[in-house]
């Protein structure tokens, strides 16, 4: 049986809260973050609904101390959601033991890039944004202001499951002794870019994201950054840690099937599922509350409900998407659903899936709609994305 | 006992005809540029003409190289597929930005959208060969490719997975170039591909390539090298340089006397090239010295090429001379160790042995 890779720190910005606090209370109080948008200017702005989070960039670098317009809107959440993890980690000397920071991010720095586009060429007072367009420039940026050297820190870009992917590979880089402590997570903010790419996916809702609903529109798109703190086991002896939960499973699959769509019959995530049921050395039955992908597309909500009925046999556990609250917040999701479960865990609650009205004609899987009470040992979450990309983890109370 | 990790195929598309595996930099192409494209193989060859049009760049130079680095291991499927790419398919980013700003938001289609999701690549390979495996795409910029390694080394230590294809590819693309010239990224005067280290100016020749792998833990009759180690780093300072190849040596039981050949990094940007001499003016003073960057220019995922070269040299005794670096030679490259870095940061240790 798998042991659990124990966390120790979380940290969390959304449209829910700035904060891990105020995500749980607005997630315990049904306050939801979608709105109409009004960081950007865009054409589509009466069209579509999304998950902002509240502070402007410069009241966000007012927070960091920075100068006017220094950074991507990803690395300012970033940098302050990875402040707060290593805050409630307690973690005073970054470079105390083998750290490595892994971040999955889509967009990058693509905010500033779309806005200075043709810029560049008169304006050198825009020049420091250039570099900024690679996804690991934010990745950078935190080591940097944590204060880390010579150390391990990638990226993952895997479309909507990168922040699930850096804390899957976080815990086996602990397993295999790679790393005593990593910091694992992802940032995405709003773009045009993914505004109108998702635009032309026709898969954006211009209301409420009814996640699992028979009459669900498509997604709101939403902006995060949300990072975990993983210890080994060593390091949490040594230091005393308070550990929050466990990482105790991970899979990741490949649906093989479309460059963007998930298949009907949702192989990916069946695999996804399994495998991390068997590296945690559980079985189905085991699995409490399924923190869904859900994030109201027709496609995706039909995928992994398939995919959920054949891996639990039919006995699908209470299961909720809190994507109606957040929005999707593309390669963070996994990482602030990570939180979430960790949260339910900690306070033993399942969340409610808001917008439900009408059960799927596919199947027949109701959702919890409403704020539930229960003791949960094990919490699974689901991200998927483009490219196939399926991955499941696994949470714990216990090692 | 861990697992020992093979390569055993290699698959090339550079600035130089490398996209053939039986020869090795038989004839050089000598560049006299800022910027360089990669020598194309007759894509047909490859993918069907109907499905090729609709691909960016960078799928297409991952296509081929991939299905030659499947073929050479003799394999129609893997376990996992990891790549790594600085910046994915950005010609379709690019056109895609663009096309936001001069419509105002209207009359976009998605295809440009969807291949410039970073994980395009992998995604395409899998779909191509049907793979249900592990698919992660790593961009971290010059740490992106040396990412991959790690991972894959690690699955297979770990016994997750038998046979996994690993590789790194980056496009060249106008936008790019254009606003990395303005912040001297890239060079502003062409240079002679010769000539790269004494150009003395500040950035890079900057090109695109793709570079697959198969890392297994068999060995075969086609297997090139055994991996030894990667590690990576986001920062090091040139007085922590030397400790740290040490003690990245120490931790495979090495020290530095049993390096037969260094493969460097070095792309002529003079900011930037004295962390290379660090090593070769000392440490490595009496050791066969490689570079590839005059012969594969600068991107993301360069060190590609450089773990290319290295495979190659590993299996055939010979370093061709265009890559040397001294007049020192081996006639067993048994032990290799490659080094990049990227303007200060993104470093990377990778060691080879010959098998």
């Amino acid at each position: 049986m798998g042991k659990g890779i124990a966390i120790t720190g979380m940290g969390v910005i959304s449209a829910i809260g700035n904060n891990v606090e105020e995500n749980y209370r607005s997630l315990v109080s049904n306050t939801i973050g979608i709105t109409k948008i009004s960081h950007i200017d865009t054409v589509h702005k009466n069209d579509i609904m999304v998950g902002e989070v509240s502070a402007t960039n410069s009241e966000l670098e007012a927070q960091l101390g920075l100068s006017p317009d220094s950074w991507s809107r990803t690395s300012l959440l970033a940098v302050i959601a990875a402040k707060e993890a290593i805050a409630n980690a307690g973690i005073e000397d970054i470079n105390a033991f083998k750290t490595g920071l892994i971040s999955g991010t889509t967009v990058g720095g693509m905010d500033k890039s779309e806005q200075y586009f043709y810029e560049y060429f008169e304006n050198d007072k825009t020049w420091h944004h250039i570099n900024g367009l690679h996804a690991g420039d934010s990745t950078q940026k935190i080591a940097t202001e944590l204060g880390m050297e010579a150390s391990f820190t990638t990226t993952i870009s895997t479309a909507c499951s990168s922040a699930a992917n850096a804390i899957m590979l976080g815990a086996r880089m602990i397993k295999s002794g790679r790393l005593d402590r990593v910091i694992v997570g992802g940032a995405d903010c709003l773009s045009k870019f993914t505004i109108n790419g998702f635009k032309t996916l026709m898969i954006l809702s211009d209301t409420y994201n009814t996640p699992f609903d028979d009459d669900r529109k498509g997604l709101n798109l939403g902006e995060s950054a949300a990072y975990l703190v993983l210890e080994s086991d060593a390091v949490v002896a040594k230091e005393n840690k308070k550990v929050l939960g466990y990482v105790k499973g991970y899979g990741n699959a490949n649906d093989a099937f479309h460059q963007t769509a998930s298949s009907d019959h949702g192989d990916g995530a069946v695999l996804a599922m399994k495998q991390a049921l068997k590296v945690a050395g559980l079985s189905t039955d085991a699995v409490d509350y399924i923190n869904a992908h859900g994030t109201a597309t027709p496609n995706n909500d039909l995928s992994e409900g398939r995919a959920m009925v054949r891996v639990f046999d039919g006995k699908v556990p209470e299961f909720s998407s809190t994507k109606a609250f957040t929005g999707h917040t593309l390669a963070t999701a996994g990482a602030i659903e990570a939180v979430y479960s960790v949260l339910a865990l900690q306070n033993n609650v399942i969340y409610p899936n808001l917008n439900f009205k009408t059960p799927m004609q596919e199947f027949d899987l109701l959702p919890q709609t409403e704020l539930k009470q229960k003791e949960l040992q094990v919490v699974l979450s689901n991200s998927f994305g483009f490219g196939g990309n399926c991955t499941t983890l696994l949470f714990s109370k216990q090692a | 006992m861990t697992k020992r990790v093979y390569i055993n195929s290699v698959g090339s598309v550079s600035a130089q005809k490398t996209f053939e595996n039986d020869s090795f930099l038989d004839e050089i192409t000598v560049h006299y540029d800022t910027t360089i494209s990669v020598i194309s193989p007759n894509y047909k060859d490859y993918i069907p003409p109907a499905a090729a049009r609709r691909m960016a760049k960078g799928i297409k130079m991952s296509t081929v190289s991939s299905k030659t680095a499947l073929d050479e291991a003799g394999l129609e499927n893997v376990d996992a597929i990891i790549v790594g790419t600085g910046l994915g398919c950005i010609d379709d980013s690019e056109k895609f930005i663009s096309a936001i700003i001069d419509n105002k938001e209207q009359f976009l289609t998605p295809t440009r959208f969807i291949q410039s999701s970073h994980n395009s690549v992998s995604g395409q390979i899998a779909l191509g060969i049907g793979c249900k495996g592990y698919n992660y795409s790593y961009v971290h910029s010059a740490a992106s490719f040396e990412s991959c390694l790690i991972d894959a080394m690690m699955q297979i230590q770990l016994e997750e997975a038998k046979n996994i294809l690993v590789g790194g590819v980056d496009e060249l693309v106008a936008h790019h170039v254009d606003t990395h010239r303005l912040i001297d990224h890239i060079k502003k005067t062409p240079v002679e591909s010769s000539k790269l280290l004494t150009s003395k100016t500040a950035g890079c020749v900057m090109a695109e390539g793709a570079h697959f792998f198969v890392l297994s833990e068999k060995k075969q009759a086609s297997t090139y090298a055994e991996l030894i180690g990667v590690r990576t780093y986001n920062t090091l300072s040139k007085e922590q340089l030397a400790q740290t190849v040490t003690e990245f040596l120490r931790e495979h039981e090495l020290n530095s006397d049993a390096i037969d050949l260094v493969v460097l990094g070095y792309n002529g940007d003079v900011n930037f090239d004295a962390y290379y001499d660090l090593l070769t003016q000392d440490m490595f003073l009496n050791t066969a010295q490689a570079y590839y960057k005059h012969l594969s220019g600068e991107y993301d995922t360069a060190s590609g090429f450089g773990f290319w070269l290295a495979s190659k040299v590993a299996r055939t005794n010979t370093l061709p001379a265009a890559a040397r670096l001294n007049q020192i030679t081996t006639a067993t490259p048994r032990t290799i160790l490659l080094y990049n870095q990227y303007r200060g940061e993104y470093h990377s240790l990778v060691l080879l042995r010959q098998c």
